[in-house]
């Protein structure tokens, strides 16, 4: 081999690190980019006045956004109460009895679950809600969130409970404890972070979704606790005031998205967190 | 043991309920897509007629939609996550700047898309607008080509992360055996560890290619809505899921709903396709 030849291979290397660099980096400008402008467009109107009073009416200068914060609080608190515990009986179900070939299929059932684009869970909770009650409902939102929920809460349950040592669960049959006492009280106290994680990394994906509200929650120009009517929510209303004609809805809506970029990625940053402590 | 009886059998129903469940969306679907299937038939997919005034539905233009700006986003976001895969499982060493990094790369996919959207309208749209006069092209701004970028930088936190993961599960074995040979690092790459990860690679743009597909509200709010064949990917356009999300509420006559929701059935079925497809190969690798 001679000498021109190595030199090229060298030189191929550098070149193929310094793409690979390059590229990763790229890749990770947009993030700063987005939060870059949206804290600079919107952080001057974040105050505790626009968190707390109410919309003006269309085209009316001024006003806040307590009824979608209020709304967005009430339909993810709906939304995770439905998820987490059938998340985490399924997540059990997955971990017990891996086994079987029944297991295998409903494994492959909660990918794909988390695979449906959000839209179409949306047009399911219309089916299935809003058309027989004949009105679009808080609740019929929740339910649309808690499936778009529920898959991360059945995985990460499943993942923490794998981790646990058989050996656990043999000392406690060996001292002839039931089964489902041996589930309850032992493996899931020991899971709990990794089902908290999933939990907080679910919260936090549901609190910014909006394509299953369009026609679920709707959304509601009103303050409304009734989970059986209309509700706005957050990333809804980013959605109405950005693509509305009015500038001073295009600068609240960078305004909601402050608040609701550091709520989401907050919560995203602390899941992850967690899960860095028990995944290793 | 009696309690030991009902415990087991609520574990076994709860596997019941997720399978219930995705054939309960799977039959609703199909049964609320009955009167335009029946009105439509197979031309649903290639009538370019899109006019609610006279009842006349085809989904040929958003099919042709969904299909440019999930491809053109698939293509642009390969190289960028590749790279980051490729960084993070043979280049960086140091564990701590590695999370740090990864971190990053998997908040991308936590932004909520509607802020992504906003950015796109307000920012990108208009740096677009002047990148199109300065090219000479009709400049809107808006359109097939900016959903296309707003998609690859949504879509890329996915095939990085599964493509880190796979190339991290090439055995050791087979890359020392290429080094003790005298490969330098990117003939290490190029000749083993792409060629043993290629299939798990794939998966991750597969799945990443589903991602683009379904996804809906940053691409409704930059793509212009426009509810015909996009005569270049410069022009406005509509995909299949930003169509539903403009028109769903809007929907008056029985036809009209039908229609969008067989477009939400055919959404469904790609999805779930390209979903168990990419989860299968995926798993048959890490075995």
């Amino acid at each position: 081999m001679n000498e021109k030849t190595i030199k090229r291979r060298i030189f191929n290397n550098k070149l193929y690190k310094i793409f690979v660099f390059l590229f990763s980096f790229l890749s990770i400008i947009p993030l700063f980019l987005i939060i870059y402008f949206v804290l600079i467009r919107g952080l001057k109107y974040v105050n505790l006045k626009f968190i707390f009073s109410m919309p003006k009416p269309m085209g009316e200068i001024g006003g806040g956004i307590f009824n979608a914060i209020v709304g967005s609080f009430i339909i993810v608190g709906v939304a995770a109460l439905i998820a987490i515990p059938i998340g985490i009986i399924v997540g059990i179900f997955l971990s017990e009895y891996k086994e079987k070939k029944y297991t295998e299929i409903v494994k492959i059932l909660v990918d794909t679950l988390q695979g449906i684009p959000s839209i179409v869970i949306g047009i399911i909770a219309y089916l299935w809600i809003v058309k027989p009650l004949k009105q679009f409902s808080a609740i019929s939102g929740s339910i649309a969130l808690s499936f778009i929920m529920l898959p991360l809460v059945i995985k990460s349950t499943e993942e923490v409970l794998n981790l646990i040592p058989i050996e656990i669960k043999e000392a406690a049959y060996a001292m002839g404890v039931p089964y489902h006492r041996i589930v309850l009280k032992i493996l899931l106290p020991s899971g709990s972070v990794g089902i908290l994680t999933g939990t907080l990394i679910g919260i936090s994906r549901i609190l910014g979704e909006t394509a299953p509200l369009l026609f679920t929650a709707f959304g509601n120009q009103f303050l409304n606790l009734n989970l059986l009517k209309p509700m706005s929510t957050i990333p809804y209303l980013i959605y109405v005031y950005a693509t509305s004609p009015y500038k001073d809805w295009h600068n609240q809506a960078f305004a909601a998205s402050t608040i609701l970029i550091i709520i989401v990625l907050s919560i995203n940053l602390f899941g992850r967190f967690m899960e860095k402590k028990w995944k290793m | 043991m009696r309690k030991d009886k009902v415990f087991k059998i609520v574990l076994l129903l709860s596997g019941f309920l997720i399978v219930a469940l995705l054939s309960g969306i799977f039959l609703s679907l199909v049964f609320s897509s009955i009167p335009s299937i029946k009105e439509f038939g197979i031309n649903f997919l290639f009538s370019k007629d899109w006019d609610p005034i006279n009842n006349k539905f085809g989904a040929f233009p958003f099919l042709i939609g969904t299909l440019l700006t999930s491809v053109i986003s698939l293509l642009i976001s390969i190289p960028f996550s590749l790279s980051i895969s490729i960084f993070l499982s043979e280049i960086l060493k140091n564990k701590l700047i590695s999370n740090i990094f990864q971190t990053f790369v998997e908040l991308i996919a936590g932004i909520p898309s509607v802020i992504v959207g906003l950015w796109g309208l307000f920012i990108l749209a208009p740096f677009m607008r002047t990148l199109q006069s300065k090219l000479g092209i009709q400049p809107i701004g808006v359109g097939i080509f900016t959903a296309s970028i707003i998609l690859s930088i949504m879509i890329i936190p996915y095939s990085a992360s599964i493509g880190k993961e796979v190339i991290s599960m090439v055995p050791i074995e087979v890359k020392e055996g290429a080094i003790s040979l005298g490969a330098t690092e990117f003939e290490t790459l190029k000749s083993v560890t792409l060629p043993f990860s290629f299939n798990g690679i794939f998966a991750g743009f597969l799945l990443s290619f589903g991602r683009a597909f379904g996804e809906t509200m940053a691409v409704t709010m930059v793509i212009g809505n426009a509810n015909k064949i996009p005569e270049s990917i410069f022009s406005a356009g509509q995909t299949m899921a930003s169509l539903i999300a403009n028109e769903f509420t809007e929907a008056t006559t029985k036809l009209y709903t039908s229609s969008l929701i067989e477009i939400g059935l055919i959404l469904f079925i790609v999805s779930i396709l390209i979903n168990i497809l990419g989860r299968l190969i995926i798993r048959r690798f890490s075995f």
